[in-house]
């Protein structure tokens, strides 16, 4: 078994490969780029290597570095996590060369996976399912509408070096197929280095699930089932779960059949997964074929009870997978939530900063729930622009599907993030829909469930009312407190009254209190239902049992108005007290200020393009600039129609939110 | 016996009826309270005490003998903020526009005075049209007569100004005397001569609000010490505000139960400082992160804001708190922060509010418009308050303390009474480059040398070290145990008695 193992990687995904190598007596090596040196990876290794500066490619993607570091530290294998290098068979082969072993495939099968051109072929060969589309790389744009035009539209454009989204645009028009292919190839270029684009028939309303498989060096091969990936915003996974409440067992065997077939004609070993688009009549074909460790792949380990990546460790040190697969069998139901640094309500756009205050719910090991937090960040620590924007994974586990809906909801309840955007409210709005909770679902789910982007609901009567009493007590906590001096801490039970006003509603409430948590409130003279209140100024969780219902709300701000957030709704309440009450019918609301003339920047970033100049006339949903953060190309579009009066920025500008960048007439 | 009791009640009930209905409904209809419904929500719930109810002016010229309204345009009296003892003035824009007769200044003498001998704060809600200006020169006299108690006021009870209206010429120099100004947004607006006369005169044009609106005294004239957004807020916002402060100069401020942890320690505070020293950070979430239920109430936030002002409390004890604030002009000193931090000072210290003061500070603001403006004056109010201040001063250094601007920080060669330093602290007469500039100008063609240099200086010089070796600094303290630290050092201050040279008084730089 290897000594020391350097993790090629930051973030969530490198503290949980150090978990398993503590586990497993293995000492850690982390590498850090500039912006990563107080980073949680560099804290829990057990030594921690400077490999430069914060891009990726003069650290992280840096293969000179890390072998630099493997020597230095004398690790003699190195688990690269995902992204980055870890599907770069240049890298797999230096470290070949170097006498360091790689924690994953070998190299020739990295390469005949990682191009999405060749892999087809490969999986056309070995019998596999695929999709209608060129197998050739398109020339041009011209060339890329005359091949949309004999597939039919729609037609999916995809950079053939492409992942996680970038470099992908869907066209169902020959203008789109124009306009995405140079959008695609520019963010392939940049991204990847590799602007080759392909393009293939777009199935719609497909399924996105993926077979997990694993196979040793001695060529035995085992799946673990499905993982079902079809919450995706951006063509970007955001929920996870496994199984599929789609599948039928007999379709999951036929999947995992081809999936093993595949992985065996490229002599393939160590985990890998294989992708699939599914119809809505269970038909799949073959994506593409990760030959990494995925994301989402505690969803597998929890059903399964193993531990992927000890799994990988022990299949790079050539040991023999001890099972077959008639031993494999799953148990309950996994949901993987990504708790990521964006915000919803801007269309996804990415959050960044400093986490001022962070608290996830306490992780749970128990026979009827396991609640896992894999996550490389804590409270004080940055969200920089240079990386992926994931702040956590947070899984539940549970007996069924239902229960783990039920749990998730609770856990994302619990969770608390506050100095940038997440979106939390967006995936607890996830987990409250219909839809979501029946299985009824495509990877087109989010535009559908969500097709003028997220917002804050209004609650309705019953959630308003729930608001309503936590928002009273509360405030009589903060106002008792005023009143009373240290000498006289006396509570006095004295018969309270107070009128909570959320959105147009209002709510009066006679009440008394009894301790320094519990209050007792009078709907009738025999109407009584008491409320018990977990919160201390400053918190910024509130659990509350109001009767006998539970929930925790997410405590925003506590003076002028108590804000509360549950769920997808976010409200004020303003907590009157009867006189208050009678007398605020006359205040006025201040009119918000009016900034749609002009064009701010929503998140930090560099201005790559500008669609426009000064005297252009444009219309709603016009593009007007792309600017480019962590990567991701980010159009901003027109709000309303209108001229351009004048543009305060230039292209190469690195821009802060809320700069203005152009102004309406 | 009857008969006169029910004619008491008749006459109360006139004088509540202030204005009449028509010009109440009016000013429910600009979103205004009247003047006894603003009392009601400042007040706890019946605690309001009236003086002079019956009060009516005294005017006979422009057929004023006919037209006389009990009360005549103010409500005076006392009540009670959570409990404490508070006198006030509410003026009444539906009696005569709120206009102030020479009976009217009388009303808010007399509560002025009963403060002064009780020793309990004064709280003015100003919503007045000017002076009553049939009443001539007595409504001058009246002014004055309210000028001169404020005056006296200042420092022995602390004075608050409320602008729920107008509040125009002569009539503004009431809460300018006094220690914060509040407005309403949108339905106030203080100045010394309005937009007709600015317009008649300088050919300006402006609207009232742009003149001297709550926006306008926040941002730029720094005139109002906070602005709301309607009047319940404004005047909930007070209640908060008093929480924090002594009814006296003989008292000292309430303790409030705590229900924080004195021991709470804040591991995310490690990380506050970027590793790029020329990063900025939000120096607020220190002071949250230090303050009992990291509850904070700011002063003048949207005015100078390379330096914060406001109040919190540790164990339940008020402190003030003067930070520098990097996110702004990298946190320097210049005019404008040094005179807005300065008051502060000396009103804390007037009113026996410990200070606390967190440094971030690369220097004073260099330029041509500094000098000009006066910001050696200026630079020299803070330097001063802080050296005069006898009150507990805690100071913390978190990364830069450069030059004279570490001197005025709350240095201990003013009287600090614990001056801690992070590790990160950097306390020096420059940065390393420019000192270097300096002291090796003769060899700055040789680069390689400079840097070497350069290297060296801040080896010696950019960190805590050399200050502490000097005593200067008490300690060097994990960022993430600041709380538990300057806690205790305050707890320590309490009986901290430190008494000036006799003076009549000061004349600090003004």
């Amino acid at each position: 078994m290897f000594k020391k193992i350097l993790i090629a990687n930051r973030g969530e995904i490198a503290c949980r490969v150090i978990k398993t190598c503590c586990r497993m007596g293995i000492k850690t090596v982390a590498v850090f780029s500039d912006v990563d040196r107080t980073a949680l990876h560099v804290k829990m290794a057990d030594e921690a290597i400077f490999i430069g500066s914060a891009e990726a490619k003069e650290s992280y993607l840096s293969i000179e570095k890390i072998i630099q570091a493997c020597k230095s530290s004398g690790a003699d294998a190195v688990h690269p996590g995902y992204g980055f290098l870890s599907e770069n068979s240049s890298f797999c082969d230096a470290l070949t060369k170097a006498g360091i072993t790689f924690i994953g495939p070998p190299a020739s099968a990295i390469e005949s996976m990682g191009d999405k051109i060749a892999s087809k072929k490969i999986a056309v060969d070995a019998g596999i399912f695929t999709i209608p589309g060129t197998l050739a790389v398109v020339e041009d744009a011209q060339d890329a509408m005359k091949i949309a035009d004999e597939i039919g539209y729609p037609v999916m454009i995809k950079a053939s070096a492409g992942g996680g989204g970038k470099g992908m645009r869907i066209a169902y028009t020959q203008n789109e197929v124009l306009e995405g292919f140079a959008s695609s190839q520019n963010e392939a270029a940049r991204s990847f280095g590799d602007d080759r684009i392909f393009i293939e028939k777009f199935i719609a309303r497909p399924r996105h699930i993926e077979i997990q498989i694993l196979g040793d060096t001695f060529g035995n091969f085992v799946f673990f089932g499905e993982r079902e990936c079809s919450i995706q915003r951006r063509n970007q996974k955001i929920i996870e779960e496994a199984p599929s409440p789609f599948l039928t067992s007999g379709v999951r065997e036929k999947m995992g059949e081809q999936a093993v077939a595949l992985a065996r004609s490229v002599g393939y070993f160590s985990a890998g997964t294989v992708e699939f688009v599914v119809d809505s009549d269970q038909n799949f074909y073959f994506l593409e074929m990760n030959t990494r460790l995925q994301v989402e792949h505690p969803v597998t380990e929890l059903i399964y009870r193993i531990d992927l990546v000890k799994e990988m460790i022990c299949i790079a040190a050539k040991k023999r997978i001890a099972y077959s697969q008639k031993d494999i069998k799953f148990n309950g139901w996994a949901i993987e939530s990504r708790i990521y640094a964006e915000d919803p309500r801007k269309n996804f756009l990415p959050s960044t900063g400093r986490l001022r205050r962070y608290s996830a719910p306490s992780e749970v090991d128990t026979e009827s729930l396991k609640i896992r937090n894999d996550t490389g960040v804590y409270e004080g620590a940055s969200i920089s622009i240079y990386y992926d924007p994931l702040i956590a994974k947070l899984c539940v586990w549970a007996i069924d599907r239902k229960i783990a809906i039920e749990k998730m909801r609770d856990a994302l309840d619990r969770f608390s993030i506050e100095g940038i955007e997440t979106n939390l409210n967006f995936l607890s709005a996830v987990m409250d829909n219909e839809r979501f909770e029946l299985g009824e679902f495509s990877t087109a789910f989010i535009s559908e469930e969500f097709p003028d982007g997220f917002n804050y609901k209004t609650p309705d009567q019953k959630v308003s009312e729930y608001i309503a009493i936590i928002a009273a007590c509360m405030q009589e906590i903060q106002e008792n407190r005023n009143a009373i001096d240290a000498s006289d801490n006396d509570l006095s039970n004295k018969q309270l009254k107070k009128v909570s006003v959320v959105g147009d509603e209002h709510f009066t409430f006679n009440f008394k209190r009894l301790n320094m948590k519990r209050f007792v409130f009078q709907r009738d003279t025999n109407d009584e239902f008491e409320v018990e209140i977990g919160w201390i100024p400053g918190d910024t969780l509130v659990s509350a049992l109001v009767g006998n219902v539970k929930l925790n709300l997410k405590v925003k701000s506590t003076h002028g108005s108590i804000t509360l957030e549950y769920r997808e709704y976010r409200t004020p309440v303003q907590v009157f007290n009867p006189r208050e009450f009678k007398l605020s019918k006359f205040m006025i609301d201040q009119p918000p200020v009016d900034v749609s003339s002009e064009i701010l920047c929503p998140m930090p970033g560099l201005l790559v393009s500008l669609q426009v100049s000064v005297g252009d006339e444009v219309i709603v949903g016009q593009a007007l600039c792309t600017i480019e953060a962590m990567k991701m190309e980010n159009i901003l579009r027109a709000e309303k129609n209108g001229s351009i009066k004048s543009i305060s920025k230039k292209v190469g500008d690195t821009l802060a939110v809320n700069d203005v960048i152009i102004e309406f007439d | 016996m009857k008969e006169i009791l029910k004619q008491l009640e008749a006459k109360r009930a006139e004088a509540r009826s202030g204005g009449g209905t028509s010009r109440v409904k009016a000013q429910h209809l600009k979103g205004k309270l009247t003047a006894r419904e603003r009392l009601e929500v400042l007040l706890d719930e019946n605690s309001f005490e009236e003086f002079d109810m019956f009060v009516s002016h005294r005017c006979v010229d422009f057929d004023m003998a006919s037209n006389k309204i009990p009360g005549d345009g103010v409500i005076t009296g006392w009540g009670k903020i959570n409990g404490r003892l508070v006198y006030v003035f509410s003026q009444d824009f539906t009696v005569f526009g709120g206009s102030l007769s020479e009976t009217h200044a009388k009303k808010i003498c007399k509560v002025m005075d009963m403060a002064m001998q009780n020793g309990a704060p004064i709280i003015g809600l100003n919503d007045s049209g000017g002076a009553r200006i049939q009443e001539g020169v007595a409504s001058l006299a009246g002014y004055a007569e309210v000028f001169k108690r404020n005056i006296l006021a200042s420092g022995v009870v602390p004075q608050i100004s409320v602008i729920m209206g107008p509040c125009a010429g002569g009539a503004v120099y009431s809460p300018a005397i006094t220690d914060f100004i509040f407005m309403v947004r949108n339905s106030s607006y203080m100045f010394v001569t309005g937009p007709e006369v600015v317009k008649t005169v300088t050919n300006e044009i402006v609207t009232a609000e742009e003149l001297g609106g709550a926006n306008t005294h926040t941002t730029r004239s720094s005139v109002a010490d906070g602005a709301f957004d309607n009047d319940i807020e404004t005047l909930r916002a007070i209640r908060r505000l008093y929480s924090f402060l002594p009814l006296s100069n003989r008292e000292k401020p309430p303790v409030l139960i705590s229900f924080d942890n004195v021991d709470r320690v804040e591991t995310s505070l490690d990380t506050l400082i970027p590793d790029n020293p020329n990063s900025p950070y939000d120096m607020r979430e220190l002071i949250i992160k230090i303050a009992d239920e990291y509850d904070f109430f700011e002063l003048q936030e949207d005015f100078a804001k390379n330096i914060i002002i406001g109040f919190i409390r540790l164990e339940g004890y008020s402190i003030g708190v003067v930070a520098n604030q990097p996110l702004t002009l990298a946190g320097c000193l210049d005019i404008d922060s040094s005179k807005k931090a300065a008051r502060f000072v000396r009103f804390c210290d007037a009113f026996e509010i410990p200070l606390l003061t967190l440094v971030d500070v690369p220097g004073f603001l260099p330029g041509v418009a500094q000098e000009y403006g006066g910001v050696i004056k200026h630079g020299a109010k803070l330097l001063f308050a802080y050296g005069e201040a006898t009150v507990p001063k805690v100071t913390v250094i978190t990364r830069k303390a450069y030059g004279g601007a570490y001197d005025v920080m709350s240095s201990k060669h003013l009287r600090g009474d614990f001056n801690y330093a992070w590790p990160t602290a950097e306390i020096a007469v420059m940065g390393a480059k420019g000192a270097v500039e300096i002291i090796y100008r003769s060899e700055l063609s040789d680069k390689n040398k400079i840097n070497r240099l350069t290297n060296s200086y801040e080896e010696r010089f950019a960190n805590p070290f050399v200050a502490a070796e000097q005593g200067f600094i008490d300690d060097i303290i994990m960022p993430r145990s600041t709380r538990k630290r300057v806690l205790q050092a305050f707890g320590s201050l309490r009986g901290k008695k430190v008494i000036n040279p006799w003076k009549k008084h000061d004349n600090i730089p003004l």
